[in-house]
């Protein structure tokens, strides 16, 4: 109750209010299931508006990369600029190719959407902003999140168009290469945390982030996380599976309207999920930043609304995967795979058995230094 | 050079070159924008004068130009925008003369080539850099250069060029 005062403006406060007041009205299986509705309505809605303020960031930072103004005519400095593009994506006829398969073709989307909004589900927004918080919630996501690249083979393949079908080739390989980085990346912290569970991982980086916990092992394992993830969803240096000076627009060339709208919309919200989870897992998620001992700074903190806490952490890493896409060229296949075979798989190897003699040896930062963390 | 050092430099000096250029961008950043932002800058906008974009005939205070109505420029239109119409007219001392009733030039078709310029004998013609020639139908794009009332700029006789001593 005292954290409700002190903490005036988090969502919790919101939500056990809206919870007790329908529990004291109707029997448990009602409320469930107002409750459910209510967590799926949001959770579509935010997938939806973050993906549009993505774009809308991604093409101002875009463009002030290349030295350009980006999208100012449309809004108060083109802010409804991605609005405008939304509504126009909605208009568009949906195409239908022929000597395509059919079934496939409309099915691969929707393979894309819901692997990524099923990883969006286990993202920790805030304290109290947690949909699923399963004690295996690391697992979870690695595994859920691959899903969409059945989605991507499929799109390929039904496309029946030879840019596609050689785009989501390029894209199988890719994906299938860096998720063995970016699951040996996250392995590496979770022997560090000792725990897969999203909110006790981030609770136990109350004092100290994994980042700084684990040092070299955990900035390690934080870059090559960054660089598989960013590789997997197919931005950046690494956007090959759509490279538009040889294969058109990739395994979406066939789609139009809608469809297109999904990949794209999945695109940028992947982009948002690996930074969020590369939040949770080495920046301590929506903790505030906190010392031990400065009682006043941490009160202060605190009073910050967690999930600030947590779109600022991700935004900087969402800047971050940015400023890379404008500053590298484009990887060739055998370059992209000697990337991963031959330097970050190795590394992570020996990364993973250097952490796990760390946390063996107590020479995590934590063990060492037990009255600053 | 062992392949594992080779490996290993190979590795650090990758590292290095990728933050090279990271902090390249990060310095393009913040550098001013390069854009401009057209009808915004209209006061400021520096249009080369070598730009031809609009055919005008020069008219001095006496609302007199220089075209005798020879028809070279016509003649050198390689798209026939120009059509020059005359007529006879009868000067004080009783001679016959052509005179330039009606100068007209189509924008739309214009190719902007110059050669009415170049040929022009009597420089009657030049090409200006006012660029904003869009309209809504195609016959205003169809232009009258000699205004009305104008006449032919008299050659001045009463002072003969002075000789040269």
């Amino acid at each position: 109750m005292i954290l409700n005062y002190s903490q005036p403006l988090e969502v919790t406060n919101l939500t056990s209010w809206l919870d007790a007041t329908l529990r004291s009205s109707m029997p448990e299986f009602w409320v469930l299931l107002i409750e459910f509705v209510l967590v799926g309505v949001a959770f579509l809605a935010a997938y939806a508006v973050i993906a549009l303020i993505l774009i809308y960031a991604e093409r101002k930072i875009t463009a002030f990369f290349q030295a350009r103004f980006g999208p100012n005519r449309v809004g108060k400095w083109g802010l409804l600029q991605s609005v405008a593009d939304m509504i126009k994506i909605l208009l568009k006829e949906i195409i239908k190719i022929n000597r395509s398969d059919r079934f496939l073709f409309f099915t691969a989307p929707f393979f894309m959407i819901v692997a990524s909004m099923a990883t969006f589900g286990a993202i920790a927004f805030g304290k109290g902003l947690h949909a699923i918080d399963f004690n295996i919630g690391v697992l979870y996501v690695t595994a859920v999140s691959s899903l969409g690249i059945i989605g991507v083979l499929l799109a390929g393949w039904s496309s029946n168009n030879k840019y596609s079908m050689i785009g989501a080739m390029r894209s199988g390989a890719q994906f299938v290469s860096y998720e063995l980085s970016a699951g040996f990346a996250l392995m590496t912290i979770v022997v560090l945390a000792g725990t897969m569970q999203f909110s006790t991982m981030i609770e136990d980086q109350r004092y100290c982030w994994n980042l700084f916990n684990g040092h070299i092992s955990s900035l390690i394992a934080f870059i090559i996380y960054l660089i598989s993830g960013h590789a997997e969803t197919n931005r950046g240096p690494f956007d090959l599976p759509e490279a538009e000076s040889e294969l058109t627009a990739g395994y979406h060339t066939e789609y139009s309207g809608l469809q297109f709208g999904f990949y794209y919309l999945a695109e940028y919200l992947n982009m948002f999920i690996i930074a969020s989870i590369a939040t949770a897992v080495f920046l301590g998620g929506y903790m505030p930043v906190q010392i031990k001992g400065w009682d006043a700074f941490n009160g202060i903190m605190e009073y910050i609304p967690s999930y600030v806490w947590f779109f600022g952490k991700t935004g900087v890493l969402i800047f971050l995967s940015l400023w890379v896409r404008w500053s590298f060229p484009r990887l060739r296949i055998d370059q992209l795979l000697n990337l991963e075979w031959k330097y970050l798989l190795p590394i992570n190897l020996v990364n993973i058995v250097v952490m796990v003699i760390l946390v063996l040896s107590g020479l995590t930062l934590k063990d060492l230094l037990p009255s600053f963390f | 050079m062992s392949s594992v050092s080779k490996y290993f430099s190979g590795l650090f000096t990758g590292i290095k070159s990728l933050l090279f250029g990271m902090s390249v961008t990060w310095k393009e950043l913040w550098t001013k924008k390069v854009t401009r932002q057209y009808p915004e800058n209209r006061a400021t906008l520096v249009i080369s004068d070598r730009w031809r974009s609009e055919l005008t005939m020069p008219h001095d205070a006496n609302n007199e130009h220089a075209c005798t109505a020879c028809g070279i420029c016509e003649m050198n239109c390689p798209n026939g925008t120009i059509k020059v119409i005359s007529q006879m007219i009868e000067t004080e001392d009783g001679k016959k003369k052509k005179s330039l009733d009606r100068y007209t030039w189509d924008l739309g078709m214009c190719t902007f080539c110059n050669l009415c310029v170049i040929t022009c004998p009597s420089n009657a013609i030049k090409f200006e850099n006012t660029f904003e020639n869009a309209v809504f139908t195609r016959e205003k794009l169809k232009q009258q250069l000699n205004r009305e009332g104008s006449k032919l700029r008299e050659k001045k006789k009463e002072q003969p060029a002075t000789p040269k001593e």
